[in-house]
């Protein structure tokens, strides 16, 4: 019989162990993820009444997650300081979160050509989306809303209130689409930017 | 072919903090909804028992598993392969019932709940009423008609995650059509 380790339920939960090694990190299979969300989705396509809404119920899911998990990330990096530019924050988001969640960096971080407010983190073959396939009466619903919440979650938590959304962008290239999360910072983010923008030139 | 303990097949790992975030996330819009802990409670086993009547399928193509002779070897299935290959967890299966058609599976780790805490006003929401409704609806696909229920559960002071899994009937096969049409 092999030696009984104590659950770390068994502890009170400000004392249970965070896995601090990236190693160390518990997975559970991706089959019990993708149950999990095709589960939530039917869930929340009873209870709203059209696309729009059922796009919000996963954002609101999404944003909790996210605020949860920048302080887990937050807490792996050791990172002392905080980030108060948007592009290392976005930076942050696109190379550290994205392997976290799905293990590998997003494919591309731009910043919109229209407006310098918004900014597209794009990745080719979301995880979540993998087992999803869209029927013709939802064809504008995007999977990656989740995401979005999860993004805008974290941005809010780190002090950067922004608008999230997900859309597909069709790709010549490919058959499949491209989530694209659209990131669109509020005024007080940007006048704060400008602000430290000012105080390093001068 | 001899039986005894099978390696488990590996699939696709993600992080399994995503999945605990998610899950807490979902049982918070629950809550939010329905405001009755009672309805959340079943909501959370019903769409346990949707997820259990596809997992079934997915377990029984990637594990190869045979037919189950019985209730007993179910529930040892259920405990020593099918936790472990969707939750990375294992089960033991203990207090057997004099007739056999009761058993309790012990969990020491539940992925499910790993950064939560119940308030007091909570005592009677059934966080992790997930999987029972999992197993019930898995089961109940290879015709074995079981009722699920959490009798331990550590988010509530016990010392291990308990379920109680009993054997309500054993159902013939059921044909999806009708001879005489």
């Amino acid at each position: 019989m092999s030696r009984a380790v104590p659950s770390k339920h068994a502890l009170n939960i400000i004392d249970r162990p965070i896995a601090r090694n990236k190693l160390d990190i518990p997975t559970v299979s991706l089959s019990a993820f993708a149950y999990l969300f095709s589960e939530l989705i039917s869930y929340a396509m009873d209870r709203a009444a059209s696309i729009t809404e059922l796009e919000d119920r996963l954002d609101r899911v999404g944003y909790d997650v996210g605020c949860r998990m920048l302080e887990l990330l937050s807490y792996r990096e050791k990172a002392t300081r905080r980030k108060p530019e948007i592009l290392d924050m976005l930076k942050h988001i696109h190379s550290a979160a994205w392997p976290y969640m799905f293990g590998k960096t997003a494919d591309d971080l731009q910043q919109a050509n229209a407006a310098d407010d918004e900014y597209m983190i794009s990745d080719n073959d979301l995880l979540l989306g993998r087992f999803i396939s869209i029927p013709k009466s939802y064809s504008s619903f995007v999977p990656g809303s989740l995401v979005a919440g999860i993004v805008r979650g974290m941005l809010d938590s780190a002090g950067f209130p922004a608008r999230v959304s997900a859309h597909f962008v069709e790709q010549p290239s490919s058959s499949k689409p491209t989530t694209t999360i659209l990131i669109k910072f509020d005024a007080s983010v940007m006048q704060r930017q400008a602000a430290l923008d000012a105080a390093k030139r001068g | 072919m001899p039986p005894g303990p099978r390696p488990v097949p590996q699939l696709e790992q993600i992080n399994a903090e995503i999945f605990t975030l998610t899950y807490g996330s979902i049982v918070r819009q629950l809550i939010a909804d329905f405001e009755d802990l009672d309805e959340v409670n079943k909501q959370l086993e019903k769409m346990g028992y949707n997820i259990g009547v596809r997992l079934v399928d997915e377990f029984l193509a990637k594990s190869k598993q045979g037919r189950c002779s019985s209730f007993r070897e179910a529930a040892e299935v259920v405990a020593r392969q099918a936790l472990p290959m969707f939750l990375n967890v294992s089960a033991a299966v203990t207090n057997w019932s004099a007739d056999g058609t009761e058993c309790s599976l012990v969990l020491t780790d539940n992925p499910l709940a790993d950064f939560v805490e119940l308030p007091d006003e909570y005592r009677s929401l059934r966080y992790s009423n997930l999987l029972p409704g999992v197993i019930r609806g898995g089961l109940e696909m290879v015709n074995m008609e079981v009722d699920c229920r959490f009798v331990q559960d550590m988010l509530k002071g016990a010392d291990c995650y308990e379920l109680r899994l009993r054997l309500k009937e054993h159902k013939d096969e059921q044909y999806p059509f009708k001879d005489d049409d």
